[in-house]
């Protein structure tokens, strides 16, 4: 019964997926477009260059940017919502600058970013990390905004501290918002991964992508461009992984009947 | 009367020694000075004596969880005094212990049951093994069984409110404030917690004050009732109840003396 379910769940989520390259398959196998090169090419093309030859070292650089700007900016907007939390006149005060960075596509502060930190990685790392900061930030206020006043009077009824307060209510309390707002973070991480490789870069999947592209390497482009969607699905994956483990109290008195968070 | 009794709960002469509270003019208003200023509690005063189970009934909105916070050291009287033990007070104190009426707002559903009665022995610093020692101990006093690797939202109701009950219980607090505590549970598990929270009272020679609307539910816990008036509070009346330690909720409620003071208590919040 459950191996059952748990096998009709797996089934749901795959056969798009499988539909979508089935359907790629056929309708790419006869195919002399320049810009659409059978599938069945890119996928030999891709064993070459990703597997036996070099180009998976190019995803070094790539997640190494990733972890950094992602790892830091979320840090950033956790540490930063939570101080808006906490300091209410800081709040009223900033909001408006908050919302407009939030809603400026970062990309358009790759010039800024290069006038700022140079050519080199960190102004990836920059970006990514500007990127990733107002999910975070907003999400951790919003969080920790809506936690219950009487969480707060049995904290102080039964003796706690600000510290204790902070690490066993407002964290815990807020946790599932936060975690929201962190895998926001992620997908926006990893679109600014690839987006600052493309521009006046000399390594990544970004710049792989591209150089392919400019070279009309088109086959070698799809490899890339392949290679980028497995990692970005199986970064997410890994995330809601460690999400559900960890607000594993969370998913559980929800499911059980709408138990306030 | 009723005095000797509460003495007698507590094993001491309660007579000597100074009131485990006192209350005096305490008065608390919201919105001062402000167009939509509120009177909640115009002028409450009553004492409260070591081992006495005092029951506070008074209508609807007639600022019962308020006056319960201020008593607390939740929050702050407008004017007039509360002394715990002696002392004013500033903040919760660690010999004071709050059980607040919806179990589901007051338990962290993020810790397992075992991890929220250790909850405030840990901030008193009490060492592991003591804490697990005093974890199951109170476990049993409220009658679980082995629930503290579960999460509260795994029980019921009822169960949720005994673990709430347990995490207050198990620092051993001299006063014991519950406010409505039995209003989010079905009648039945009602009658099974009034009998619990009068044994635990017993066993452990606490002093209890409890809030509550309902009249029957005050007659059968308390050893004296504050009747308070309707929105902003004042005292209407305090009244004894002679009804003996040992309650029964069949033969106490259904017994002469029950029924007076019951139609004298609803006269008093019935509306005029």
């Amino acid at each position: 019964m459950n191996r059952r379910t748990r096998w009709a769940r797996l089934a749901l989520a795959v056969w798009l997926p499988v539909v979508v390259l089935v359907v790629w398959w056929f309708a790419s196998a006869t195919s002399n477009s320049p810009y659409f090169p059978p599938l069945t090419d890119i996928l030999d093309e891709l064993v070459d260059e990703w597997v036996f030859g070099d180009a998976k070292w190019q995803l070094l650089p790539s997640l190494r940017n990733l972890a950094v700007g992602f790892v830091g900016g979320s840090l950033l907007g956790v540490l930063g919502g939570a101080l808006l939390w906490r300091v209410p006149v800081l709040r009223r005060a900033t909001n408006p600058i908050v919302y407009f960075l939030y809603v400026l596509p970062a990309p358009a502060l790759l010039p800024a970013m290069i006038a700022l930190f140079g050519l080199g990685e960190v102004r990836q790392m920059a970006l990514i990390a500007f990127g990733a900061t107002w999910p975070a930030l907003l999400n951790t206020l919003d969080g920790m905004r809506g936690i219950d006043e009487v969480k707060f009077d049995t904290a102080r009824a039964m003796g706690f501290g600000a510290l204790r307060t902070l690490w066993q209510v407002v964290l815990p309390g807020a946790s599932p918002q936060i975690a929201a707002g962190l895998r926001a973070s992620l997908q926006v991480s990893i679109i600014l991964m690839v987006v600052s490789e493309m521009v006046a870069a000399e390594e990544g999947i970004g710049y792989f992508i591209l150089e392919a592209q400019t070279v009309f390497a088109i086959t070698t482009m799809w490899t890339g461009i392949l290679v980028l969607a497995v990692v970005g699905t199986a970064l997410n994956y890994a995330f809601v992984g460690i999400e559900r483990r960890a607000l594993a109290w969370h998913y559980g008195s929800r499911r059980i009947g709408g138990g306030p968070a | 009367m009723t005095r000797t009794l509460g003495a007698t709960a507590a094993g001491g002469s309660a007579a000597q020694e100074p009131p485990v509270l006192d209350v005096k003019s305490l008065r608390k208003v919201f919105n001062a000075g402000r167009p939509d200023e509120r009177t909640a509690i115009d002028d409450v005063s009553f004492t409260i004596a070591k081992g006495e189970f005092v029951c506070v009934v008074g209508p609807s909105g007639a600022g019962k969880t308020t006056l319960l916070r201020c008593i607390s050291g939740l929050a702050a009287p407008s004017s007039g005094t509360v002394r715990f033990e002696g002392r004013d007070l500033t903040a919760v104190p660690d010999e004071i212990g709050v059980v607040f009426q919806d179990y589901g707002r007051s338990l962290f559903p993020w810790f397992t049951n075992g991890r929220n009665i250790a909850l405030p022995l840990r901030a008193r610093k009490v060492a592991r093994p003591e804490r697990d020692k005093r974890v199951r101990e109170v476990l049993e006093a409220v009658g679980l069984g082995h629930v503290e690797k579960q999460y509260p939202w795994q029980l019921s109701g009822g169960m949720q409110q005994r673990v709430a009950i347990a995490r207050t219980l198990s620092y051993r607090p001299d006063l014991l404030l519950m406010d409505e505590p039995f209003a989010s549970v079905d009648a039945q598990t009602r009658f099974d917690l009034e009998d619990l929270i009068l044994r635990v009272r017993k066993d452990a020679g606490i002093t209890v004050v409890l809030v509550t609307h309902d009249i029957d539910e005050a007659i059968y816990l308390a050893d004296r009732i504050v009747v308070l008036t309707g929105s902003p509070s004042r005292v209407r009346e305090i009244l004894e109840v002679p009804l003996g330690p040992d309650r029964d909720q069949v033969t106490t409620r259904s017994s002469e003396e029950f029924l007076a003071l019951r139609k004298h208590l609803l006269s008093l919040v019935m509306p005029q």
